[in-house]
């Protein structure tokens, strides 16, 4: 047989019915996730129709995107960020208990953020086909799923017939050589590999992440550089399923238990890549020299490392992006003022980044004038990091430590930047305006929004970090 | 949820030249929180068209054009990247435009623009300069035959995914396709049982 790569295996084995020249494949979904923003109107189609969901067992909704993040009031209440985010929480919570969907609700021990809880509980899983209303499901490649963002119409296709009308996408693979230097991580490469193929240079392409660097990598490093793959464009990034990834999985609630394991891991092991697989494009990122990367303009590609200069515009938009961000070329990077700090988001929000930010802040304090949100992506996150004191070492720092959500990822549940701000934000877009109107957004690790936070300007997390600490998220 | 056929879109066209422009500019995240798909129109481009008191600036690009007459939005390459909301086609459409022309479109984007009657196109780089540099010229573009047409020169053909153009030109609801394929998707799942 011919030799396949993960994303061909993965593909053939979910093709209900063959793409022609007329028609697109039809594809199945092995786990469809839902949440408040981009499901209500998707419900109404079906309700419209008198069509009901046809696999709730396959369908797992959360509330992360417009929940806020303070705790409740002494009244019990949510401070939502308007009449219309609470409406929309609610539309949620009925159309679940409508169509017998598990709701990771308010309360819920296991809510968090969509593409925090599916690896979290197990649901993701090796082999399977996973899609949600967001962009960043990609993230759930880093176990060797097929996982896509879909809009919201897709959203209805996958609620009432569990398939998806899709061509198959070209293949890329983004070969990272040499070994991650000493205080840089997944993040990093995330951002290094965004600036070299460009916002766009994986437009139309499913990503496979290859490498010795990558078998190095935590899961969550894996899932953080796998959910920034939107980012250059590609709606799929995926790693090939290895020991790490059965780790990860092993005695998950959601994951297959007994004799269904062992079964699995021969299934889920073999997806790998074979020898000699054709890719429609293959892409070399040398990251043996890497430095901790941050954004400078305002579309994810404009990265430079921490210790560089902003460069001359190369175009318009970069020009434009400039300008927005008053970040003129030549300005020395590490000497751009900053003053706020985002430490959340699907990207990262996971135990390991929670600790590499504390592992800076532990024993200093956030600049003065300087706000810091620590952001846990879902509850079990939250209780993980408290049961290590790593909330403590934040608040002592002078940082607010929150409730899960998405935040000031997006801004839509009051969590923002206020005009003028310069963020240095774990998050994954520093598009104009996505933090807050006219706030500016400054993509980094977590360590480096921790120095920076520290500094009160970019700064480079590396003298931070402890010698032996040789990866952080 | 049929749509009505899509025939020839004759109109002035809006230009937007600068590149990347993503769905949180096309419409920003605060507008969101609406469980409907209706009356989106005033948030496109919200932060483009208007100051913090709500005022439509007078620098917008967007002052002096008519929906009704102006429904071809030309943009810079990489239009619609970012997030996967629909609630920018639907902003769009609502505002008035028909049909979104670029170099290069985001997939996401496009194929929630193609879902809901707003045709994304595609065109070489020649005739996207061509009318980067025209704005507010009249273009025609026809779906049936795949062409765009400038108004005063030009004329250009643009690709389009097949399954996709029937369904725009015949009006077909792919939900229904793929609710008609619903022996084949049990039978894939009896299979994997
Ligand atoms: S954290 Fe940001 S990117 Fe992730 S799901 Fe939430 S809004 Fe989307």
């Amino acid at each position: 047989m011919k030799p396949q790569s993960l994303f061909d295996k993965l593909w053939a084995r979910h093709v209900v019915v063959e793409e022609t020249a007329e028609a697109p494949a039809l594809l199945y979904i092995d786990l469809h996730l839902i949440h408040e923003v981009t499901s209500p109107q998707a419900f109404t189609t079906l309700a419209t129709r008198g069509l009901n969901v046809r696999r709730p067992d396959r369908t797992l909704a959360t509330l992360d995107h417009s929940t806020p993040t303070l705790p409740a009031g002494k009244d019990g209440r949510l401070a939502y960020a308007s009449a219309e985010a609470a409406a929309q929480v609610e539309t949620l919570i009925r159309n679940c208990e409508r169509e017998g969907i598990r709701l990771l609700g308010l309360g819920d021990k296991d809510r968090g953020i969509v593409h925090v809880i599916g690896p979290e509980l197990g649901a993701t899983q090796p082999g399977k086909t996973i899609v949600c209303g967001d962009s960043h499901t990609s993230t759930h490649g880093a176990f060797g799923a097929l996982a896509f963002g879909i809009g919201t119409t897709e959203v209805g296709h996958v609620l009432a017939t569990q398939c998806l009308l899709q061509r198959k996408p070209k293949s890329m693979r983004v070969n990272f050589r040499g070994a991650l230097p000493a205080g840089v991580g997944a993040k990093d490469m995330a951002l290094a590999m965004i600036a070299q193929i460009g916002a766009d240079g994986g437009q139309g392409y499913a990503i496979e992440f290859a490498g010795a660097a990558i078998g190095a990598l935590s899961m969550e490093g894996r899932m953080t550089l796998c959910n920034m793959s939107i980012e250059a464009g590609a709606r799929v990034g995926m790693v090939a399923p290895d020991e790490k990834t059965l780790a990860w999985l092993k005695g998950r609630p959601m994951a297959p238990a007994g004799d269904n394991w062992d079964k699995a891991v021969d299934d889920w092991l073999a997806l790998a890549t074979d020898d000699g697989a054709a890719f429609d494009r293959e892409v070399d990122i040398d990251i043996s020299a890497l430095s901790p990367m941050i954004t400078y303009g305002v579309s994810p590609d404009a990265a430079a490392p921490v210790g560089g200069a902003a460069p001359e515009a190369a175009s318009e938009a970069q020009a434009h992006g400039a300008d927005y961000m008053k970040i003129a070329a030549g300005t020395p990077i590490a000497e751009v003022a900053v003053n706020r700090v985002f430490i959340g988001s699907c990207t990262n929000s996971r135990l390991e980044d929670l600790r590499a930010a504390a592992q800076v802040l532990r024993g200093r304090r956030v600049k003065k004038g300087v706000v810091m949100l620590v952001v846990p992506g879902s509850e079990a996150i939250k209780r993980a990091a408290e049961a290590e004191n790593l909330h403590r070492t934040f608040i002592d720092a002078g940082a607010e430590w929150r409730e899960p959500g998405c935040s000031m990822c997006i801004a839509m549940n009051g969590d923002k930047g206020e005009p003028g701000d310069l963020v240095v934000s774990t998050s994954n877009r520093n598009f104009i305006g996505r933090q807050g109107k006219d706030v500016r957004t400054v993509l980094a690790s977590p360590a480096t929004a921790a120095a920076s936070a520290i500094e009160g300007r970019i700064a480079d997390p590396r003298p931070y970090l402890a010698k032996e600490t040789a990866n952080v998220a | 949820m049929s749509l009505e056929p899509f025939g020839k879109i004759t109109s002035r066209t809006v230009v937007l030249p600068q590149e990347n422009i993503d769905t949180d500019q096309i419409i920003p995240a605060r507008f969101l929180t609406t469980t409907t798909r209706e009356g989106l129109g005033k948030a496109a481009f919200y932060d483009w068209r208007y100051d913090e008191g709500g005022r439509p600036k007078n620098s917008s690009i967007f002052n002096g054009v008519n929906p009704a007459t102006h429904r071809i939005l030309v943009a810079g390459s990489n239009f619609g990247c970012g997030s996967s909301r629909e609630h920018a086609p639907w902003a769009l459409l609502d505002f008035g435009f028909r049909v979104v022309i670029s170099s290069d479109i985001a997939d996401i984007f496009k194929s929630n623009a193609l879902k809901n009657g707003l045709l994304p196109v595609t065109v070489d780089k020649e005739t996207h300069q061509r009318l980067l540099a025209s704005p507010g010229a009249e273009a025609s573009v026809d779906l049936e035959t795949q062409t765009v047409r400038i108004d005063g020169g030009g004329e250009a053909r643009f690709s389009i995914e097949p399954f996709a153009r029937r369904c725009l030109l015949d009006g077909v609801d792919p939900l229904g396709r793929i609710l008609g394929q619903m022996a084949e998707i049990e039978k894939y799942e009896e299979a994997r049982a």
